[in-house]
């Protein structure tokens, strides 16, 4: 199951206090990343290896990745593994890694952990994710320009708060720059599935959507898009290469600063560990180029925004936010506590569909 | 439901549906003979693989589909080897090549992620599918939806028309009586592992071949189950997969489609149980209507050794 599963329980881990690990400074690393899925060339950790061939080209770093890894017992193995061969930190990439991590680390005490999407911490041990859902807002700009019929496709994964957050970004970068336009989600229940996540897309192309957009990291949708000759919004990766004529621009991770700067402080002994949970300003999520079709207006337009929420001028889900039966669900003015965000299970107005 | 709905329901519950008729097909032929095969999620995405590699060595998709039928078939020998040789358990075994197909396709698979191809694609067939109605939902199909279309009818005429069908199914009803009447139940089990396994192959294939023209891990994403259930539901008859292969489909594809049009606001937990809370519904039904229509009974049963 994808990483990303149980961001809700993000919130234990963000109300702990930062606890001081003894370190010493580094000269040579030596980084281990474990990956749920296959690296491929596209997808979850895809992006989390581009961030490992980055680090590797430091001379002072060697790394190490092991793919494919199964949650739960045998992940564990395979920590215990690296942990073993002399790694100085530990990178796991997935939910279900969490407490097999906690385990090893608790017997490693000079190794650093970094455990990514979970909420539980230690003194060796870091939980950290990025704010996906400011990139959403952005590619939801970039949608709500494009479309003609203002009927936006989202196929979704499961109905979880890491998922309704996005959509509910998604919606409101929408609706800021085209009130009239919905947004249509339909559950696939799957994180990986090409054919039912096709399928629903097709479902919503044949309601009139014009854009499609998903959760999932399979290109289904987007080959859904293009074959019916509408536009696509991608995640994860850059998806052009299977959409090339649909794809107008995706939200995508981007893991290398945040591993930098993790590794710089291991290295110069001041790695101290936490809750991270950085937005765009540090770049870990960020916007793909955009596909030719999109007018350069709207690239600027969705630049602009991009640079406010850098700045902090723009911080999306700042009230008056309303839920879909039109009540006020964050004050006027008001900005939404992490809680809030981590714990959302309700769709704001705009989105069609059942967040359950 | 309007019925230009139906007509889409129906459109997408062919398309999903054929991978699924063809891996049902294939196990029902297996098992016909006596042969339980747990193993058919492994075979298909091995299949799956060995199509895509295929197309991408030769580009011919063709090829393609002949290497995943053949992949299958020996992914099923094995199974084979171990039942029909060394009278191993046929559930253990089975469960076994999902295993190890499931992995061999991930690590075979890995370089290649991500890859895209040409594959099948729809045909439009000239004359039927400008029939009013139905003909724009049978016949704008890729190639392999049409052989399925004759495939089930012709699996069912040989099972249960021709000499060798009705050998097949008995060795998998009392294999002694096939021996007694001087034929080779051990031979008729092999025909059934081999074919049924090049069908099961060609299901695999039709993924990634013509339902994504991409290789990406994880392609047959819990078919292989489907099928065996499904052969379950159809009681080993051909006739009954088709019905069972599309009703099922067709159920998830109109839920999606329920979604879709946003009118309902029904929890999505429980427009998810509808296609299998209705396959269920069906099999009750038809259950307790046909009387006598179990398994073959020699089913999972190995030959005494010499038979």
């Amino acid at each position: 199951m994808r990483a990303i599963l149980l961001a809700l329980m993000l919130t234990l881990g963000l109300c702990a206090p930062a606890v001081a690990a003894e370190g010493k400074p580094k000269e040579k690393l030596k980084i281990g990343f474990v990956y749920v899925s296959p690296v491929g060339d596209e997808g979850w950790s895809y992006q989390h290896d581009l961030a490992r061939k980055e680090l590797e080209k430091d001379p002072n770093i060697t790394t190490t990745f092991v793919e494919s890894v199964k949650e739960g017992a045998d992940s564990e193995r395979v920590i215990l593994n690296m942990a073993r061969k002399d790694h100085d930190i530990i990178i796991t990439t997935s939910f279900g890694f969490m407490d097999p991590t906690m385990r090893v680390a608790s017997q490693f005490p000079n190794i650093t952990f970094l455990h990514c999407s979970g909420y539980k911490m230690s003194e060796n041990v870091s939980n950290y994710f990025g704010r996906m859902y400011q990139a959403r807002f952005l590619t939801g700009v970039v949608a709500g320009r494009m479309t003609k019929s203002n009927i936006i496709g989202y196929v979704a994964a499961f109905p979880i708060p890491e998922v309704i957050r996005g959509i509910n970004a998604f919606t409101l970068g929408v609706r800021s720059v085209n009130p009239k336009a919905e947004v249509r989600v339909v559950w696939s229940k799957t994180w990986y599935d090409p054919l039912v996540e096709k399928e629903g897309a097709k479902s919503l192309l044949d309601v009139g959507a014009d854009v499609i957009t998903q959760h999932q990291d399979s290109p289904g949708p987007q080959v859904a898009a293009q074959e019916k000759g509408v536009y696509s919004i991608g995640y994860n990766t850059d998806m052009t290469k299977v959409a090339p004529n649909a794809h107008l621009v995706a939200a995508i991770w981007n893991w290398t600063p945040f591993y930098k700067d993790m590794v710089e402080k291991v290295r110069k002994g001041q790695w101290k560990s936490g809750s991270f949970w950085p937005g765009m300003e540090s770049g870990i999520v960020d916007i793909s180029g955009f596909g030719p079709m999109v007018p350069k207006a709207v690239q600027e337009e969705a630049r602009a925004r991009r640079q406010d929420i850098i700045d902090g001028k723009l911080v999306v889900f700042k009230g008056p936010v309303l839920d879909q039966s039109g009540a006020v669900r964050i004050q006027d003015g008001a900005l939404p506590t992490d809680k809030e965000l981590l714990e959302m299970n309700w769709f704001v107005q705009g989105v069609v569909g059942s967040p359950k | 439901m309007t019925f230009a709905l139906f007509l889409k329901v129906l459109f997408s519950a062919i398309e999903q549906g054929t991978p699924l008729l063809y891996a049902t097909l294939g196990a029902i032929i297996t098992e016909r003979s006596g042969v339980l095969n747990l193993g058919v999620e492994g075979m298909m995405i091995v299949a799956a693989f060995a199509g895509f590699f295929g197309l991408h060595l030769t580009g011919n998709p063709w090829l393609g589909l002949l290497a995943a039928g053949i992949a299958a078939a020996f992914m099923g020998s094995l199974h084979g080897v171990v039942c029909l040789v060394f009278q191993g358990n046929q559930v253990v075994s089975g469960l076994a090549l999902t295993i190890l197909g499931l992995g061999l396709a991930d690590f075979l698979g890995a370089p290649y992620i991500g890859t895209v191809t040409k594959g099948f694609n729809p045909i439009a067939l000239p004359w039927l599918s400008s029939l009013p109605v139905l003909g724009p939902v049978l016949f704008t199909h890729d190639v392999l939806v049409y052989i399925s279309f004759l495939l089930a009818p012709a699996a069912w005429f040989v099972l249960t028309r021709t000499r060798w069908g009705l050998a097949l199914c008995a060795t998998g009803e009392n294999p002694q009586a096939v021996a007694a009447a001087g034929l080779s139940p051990l031979a008729w089990r092999w025909v059934g592992i081999v074919v049924g396994g090049f069908l099961i192959g060609c299901g695999g294939g039709y993924l990634s071949l013509a339902s994504s023209h991409e290789w990406t891990h994880s392609i047959s994403a819990g078919r292989g189950w489907i099928a065996i259930a499904l052969v379950i539901f159809s009681f080993w008859r051909p006739g009954r997969a088709v019905l069972g292969a599309y009703l099922f489909c067709g159920v998830s594809a109109f839920q999606l489609r329920l979604q879709s049009a946003g009118v309902l606001q029904i929890p999505t937990w429980l427009l998810d149980m509808f296609p299998y809370l209705l396959t269920l519904l069906v099999l009750l039904l038809s259950s307790a209507r046909g009387k006598g229509r179990a398994a073959p009974k020699a089913l999972g049963v190995n030959l005494e050794p010499g038979a």
